[in-house]
């Protein structure tokens, strides 16, 4: 299990193949983990606390996530968050669509030049999971809403498709379904047409216990590392510590909506 | 969601029309619906009788639950329902006119829009998680030929 997910983030959660965890196991587990975190230099821990809640449990707002985009370590010409998003959350890539001017898009790749010093930036834009939701603000039924944990979604079952969320939100995040998808969602992401859907923080791999997304996955997987996803209420999370540690700023920060993702190096 | 009035003046409406064709619903030659049999698991998540009249109250109670406040219980997720509900023949249930979804509903016309956006198919993540969608039938087939409850661990033998 943990091969295939060679994220340090995560590693807490999925330990080397274990057939069966005796309680015994565990807490070898537990040790080693102390043991490891300790030796790892100051600002790179491999451990991290699990933030799996119990599956009868409610998101609680204990818990802010958010993520930490590192511009210097964007890579130009690398598309891998915006795959890894299409794959795990099953919406077809503009590239491949037949109508790329309404396809979905819950994650792009913007590539920028200054003008003047002609230096370039890569990052990925995505919903930015405001405290200030404007989406939220204008949404007619109460579809669109941020849940306890910070994570701004639709409720597909009362969304009605008006797209004034779309219209409200700076971040270009948002977009409608247009055509019949014909069951060829994924189970886990159930999505659909007439509806507006967005980046979700992957809350079906986060409700799971994961404690990471597809995209900061795949940008760890390609060694970029300018991803980290976390909880921004835990002091001691990797995010928390970044944060503290290096400059980073939010985009349209005079909006005022105090966001979940924040950009280092733009 | 159909309100109660829906449902009153579809009742209504269809007691109309058998009258008016001169038949009372007993006589009535309708295709009785097929209700094919769950493939996995001995019995429903509640008794049969009250999941017959009553699963789409459970269905939406549950959904609330899971997109409003993240509640990821299995017990009454649709995604479970799936795993023992589709076909054997489909693979699904909502593909072909027989399947549990929609035979009873074509019976009652009954429309229902929740396939557009949910796979019909019970399929998991790739990730092995022992709990997870894509293993929880090897549980329904624990639990049927076990003698005692299947724990996480039982499952994390068959997920490997
Ligand atoms: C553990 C497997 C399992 C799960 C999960 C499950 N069911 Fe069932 N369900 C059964 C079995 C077994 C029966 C009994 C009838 C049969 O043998 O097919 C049944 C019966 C039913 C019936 C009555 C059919 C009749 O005979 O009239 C309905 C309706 C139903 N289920 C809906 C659901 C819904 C909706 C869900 C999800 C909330 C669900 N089921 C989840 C196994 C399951
Ligand atoms: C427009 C798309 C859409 C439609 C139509 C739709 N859903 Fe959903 N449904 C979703 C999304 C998105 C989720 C959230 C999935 C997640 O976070 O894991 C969801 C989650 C659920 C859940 C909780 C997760 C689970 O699998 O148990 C239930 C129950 C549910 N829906 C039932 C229904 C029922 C019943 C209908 C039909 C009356 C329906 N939905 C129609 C999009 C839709
Ligand atoms: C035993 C027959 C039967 C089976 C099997 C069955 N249904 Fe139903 N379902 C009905 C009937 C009858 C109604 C309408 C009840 C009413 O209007 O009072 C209904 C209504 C619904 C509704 C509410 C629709 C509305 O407009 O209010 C939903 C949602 C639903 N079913 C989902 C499902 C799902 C999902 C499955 C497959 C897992 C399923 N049903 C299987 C008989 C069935």
């Amino acid at each position: 299990m943990s091969e295939m997910n060679p994220n340090p983030v995560n590693t807490g959660q999925h330990e080397p193949a274990p057939t069966v965890e005796s309680p015994q196991r565990r807490r070898l587990i537990g040790a080693a983990g102390a043991a490891a975190g300790l030796a790892i230099a100051p600002g790179v821990m491999l451990i991290e606390v699990a933030h799996g809640r119990p599956e009868d449990q409610p998101a609680s707002s204990a818990v802010r996530w958010g993520m930490l985009v590192d511009a210097t370590k964007c890579a130009t010409g690398c598309n891998d968050c915006v795959t890894a998003c299409s794959t795990e959350n099953g919406w077809t890539p503009i590239g491949e669509s037949a109508h790329p001017k309404q396809a979905p898009q819950w994650i792009r790749k913007l590539e920028l030049q200054d003008p003047l010093t002609q230096m370039e930036t890569n990052l990925p834009m995505m919903c930015q999971h405001c405290a200030e939701p404007p989406c939220v603000d204008v949404c007619p039924t109460g579809a669109s809403f941020k849940r306890a944990d910070g994570i701004v979604l639709v409720n597909r079952h009362t969304c009605i498709g008006c797209r004034y969320c779309m219209m409200a939100c700076p971040y270009k995040a948002r977009s409608l379904v247009h055509e019949q998808l014909n069951d060829t969602q994924k189970a886990d992401v159930p999505r659909g047409i007439g509806c507006v859907e967005s980046c979700t923080f992957c809350v079906q791999k986060v409700d799971r216990g994961d404690g990471t997304t597809a995209c900061v996955e795949a940008c760890t997987a390609s060694g970029h590392n300018a991803l980290v996803f976390g909880d921004l209420n835990d002091p001691d999370s990797e995010i928390s510590r970044k944060l503290r540690e290096i400059p980073t700023k939010q985009v349209r920060a005079d909006l005022n909506l105090n966001l979940g993702v924040r950009y280092h190096g733009i | 969601m159909a309100s109660l009035m829906q449902r009153a003046v579809r009742a209504a409406f269809l007691a109309a029309a058998l009258a008016w064709a001169g038949v009372s619903p007993a006589q009535a030659d309708a295709p009785k619906p097929v209700i094919e049999k769950a493939v996995k698991g001995q019995q429903c998540v509640e008794d049969t009788e009250y999941m017959r009249k009553n699963h789409m109250k459970v269905l939406d109670l549950h959904r609330d639950k899971t997109v409003i406040e993240g509640i990821r219980t299995k017990k009454h997720s649709l995604k479970e329902c799936i795993n023992c509900h589709a076909s054997e023949k489909t693979g699904s249930v909502a593909k072909s006119k027989d399947d549990f979804c929609v035979s009873c509903h074509t019976y009652a016309a009954v429309k229902i829009d929740c396939f557009e956006c949910h796979s019909t198919k019970p399929q998991g993540p790739m990730t092995m998680h022992p709990l997870n969608a894509g293993t929880a039938h090897y549980k329904h087939k624990l639990v049927a030929g076990a003698k005692k409850p299947v724990t996480v661990d039982d499952m994390a033998k068959v997920a490997q």
